[in-house]
């Protein structure tokens, strides 16, 4: 729905968005995804929740080591777009390895 | 067509397959198994819930948002995968509930004539209704087989499903739009989108003849009810034969281009090396010297009654139930071996729903002997087609047709 310039997204998109958006659908519940404690977890969770829920770092483990989690959050923050601060970063990573890396 | 009593002793003599009794899994690992195979990831085995998505029986939770939820197998044993049943795939988590009232389909494009905008009721009342039996199957189905695992979905057998669509051509809505000589690609955008705005929106494009072949539609029914919302309400894109990526949910836009359209999800993902899969449709103006979008869906089949430690009575004739389905060349024959490989049999094939359908299949086993037993099956496609033994690794996961073994116990 995001315009697209290329494929000359029609006027209409704006209105429809908002009229759709007023009643977005609640979803099964995902609070009852937890983490595992370490250090490092509250910046994961700050960081990553506002795009999809947390089970998707459980769900992709055990199998990723260092350099299949640094490629992960790369992808998240180079193609995804998310906003992680730089110092940020190693903090995440370091979290993803102990919790839910290959050792 | 029978497996018969020679077979099974057979079997017992060569030792191929029987391995005693110590396989029975135990109870509770039993009840796991519903969650997906044990290949799959312990992390995703682990995560993985039933839950309900709101309109949907208890599905096999991978993520809750964007929400992505698997059919468990013992749905695939019908012909048709039931509405409420069938799995639910996104990629971005802004998923508007949509007003059929309201809601506009935009058609047009720099390599069309005559851009317009549909109402529902017009699509309905000024295209001619057709139907198409179609499997709808995600790209990355079975991606959590993969060996070694990618990251990703980590779907076991369930990121498919079977409907009869109800819509009307895209070629009928092309036509109306008139598209020029220089029209290359048809661009589908639906009404979903990213929780930010610096994520690639949702937003994919097939060939020219793909989009005005008589088969691909734009469906505002399946198996005789309105599309769920999750899987795609008001309109969806079907795009029999090849794979669920270019099945455009919540439909808002078709527009013709003349260039290669070069988002993300078509530019960077669902591609596939080059040479490695035995494809016979090409995206030629996707195409890069490595790699190659994902079109048609490889031959492929599932074993649907059975599970990797399932237990037969012996003495009794128990029956394989199977489905068979590929790019829509149609299915030639399933073959079902239960001594892991060392001799196969066919399977008889069920109702002939059309050739993007999956096709059902049952193979008799009569009087089996106590034991513990490898089946596998086999599909082979009317071109000669035939399933893949060893993964054919991509570091995406995707086009997993390996041959299944599922260790059965007779006792």
């Amino acid at each position: 729905m995001k315009h697209n310039d290329r494929v000359g997204a029609p006027s209409m998109h704006k209105w429809l968005w908002i009229t759709l958006m007023a009643a977005l659908p609640a979803l099964a519940d995902e609070s009852a995804v937890k983490l595992k404690d370490g250090d490092g977890k509250q910046t994961v969770e700050a960081n990553c929740v506002a795009c999809h829920s947390l089970d998707y770092i459980p769900m992709n483990s055990v199998f990723l080591d260092r350099k299949g989690w640094e490629a992960s959050v790369t992808k998240m923050i180079k193609v995804m777009g998310a906003p992680v601060r730089s110092e940020d970063v190693p903090v995440i990573v370091d979290y993803l390895v102990r919790n839910y890396g290959k050792q | 067509m029978l497996f018969d009593r020679r077979g099974f002793l057979k079997a017992s003599a060569t030792g191929l397959a029987v391995a005693g009794t110590g396989s029975v899994l135990s109870a509770a690992r039993a009840a796991d198994i519903i969650l997906g195979p044990p290949a799959l990831p312990s992390g995703a085995l682990e995560s993985a819930v039933l839950d309900a998505l709101p309109g949907k029986v208890p599905l096999i939770k991978r993520s809750y948002r964007p929400p992505n939820f698997e059919t468990p197998v013992r749905y695939f044993n019908e012909p048709y995968t039931a509405n409420n049943a069938f799995f639910v795939r996104y990629h971005l988590a802004a998923i508007p509930k949509i007003d059929a009232a309201a809601w506009r389909l935009s058609v047009g494009g720099e390599a069309a004539e005559k851009p317009f905008e549909l109402t529902l009721e017009q699509l309905k009342r000024e295209f001619e209704a057709v139907e198409v039996a179609a499997v709808c199957q995600c790209s990355g189905n079975r991606r959590g087989l993969s060996d070694p695992h990618v990251p990703g979905v980590e779907w076991g057998y369930g990121a498919m499903g079977n409907a009869a669509w109800n819509g009307v051509r895209l070629k009928d809505v092309l036509a109306r739009a008139g598209l020029k000589k220089e029209a290359l690609e048809i661009v589908f955008d639906g009404a979903d989108g990213p929780v930010l705005d610096k994520t690639p929106d949702f937003v994919k494009s097939v060939p020219v003849w793909k989009a005005v072949d008589e088969n691909t539609i734009l469906a505002y029914e399946m198996n005789g009810a309105a599309l769920p919302h999750w899987n795609g309400y008001p309109v969806r894109v079907v795009v029999p034969g090849w794979t669920a990526t270019y099945w455009m949910k919540h439909l808002t836009s078709v527009q013709a281009v003349s260039r290669p359209f070069t988002g993300f999800w078509m530019e960077k993902a669902y591609r596939i090396p080059k040479g490695k899969f035995p494809i016979v449709d090409r995206f030629i103006s996707q195409e890069t010297d490595a790699n190659t979008p994902i079109t048609e869906m490889v031959v492929n089949s599932l074993i649907t009654n059975l599970h990797e430690g399932s237990v037969l009575p012996a003495g009794k004739a128990a029956v394989v139930r199977g489905i068979a389905w590929d790019g829509g060349y149609g299915m030639r024959e399933v073959e079902v071996s239960t001594d892991a490989g060392a001799s196969w049999r066919p399977a008889e094939l069920g109702p002939d729903l059309g050739r993007f359908s999956w096709r059902q299949w049952t193979f008799a086993i009569l009087d089996p002997k106590p034991g513990t037993y490898t089946v596998m099956a086999k599909a082979t496609n009317r071109i000669g087609a035939s399933q893949a033994f060893e993964l054919v690794f991509n570091p995406a996961g995707y086009h997993n047709n390996v041959v299944q073994r599922l260790n059965v116990t007779v006792a």
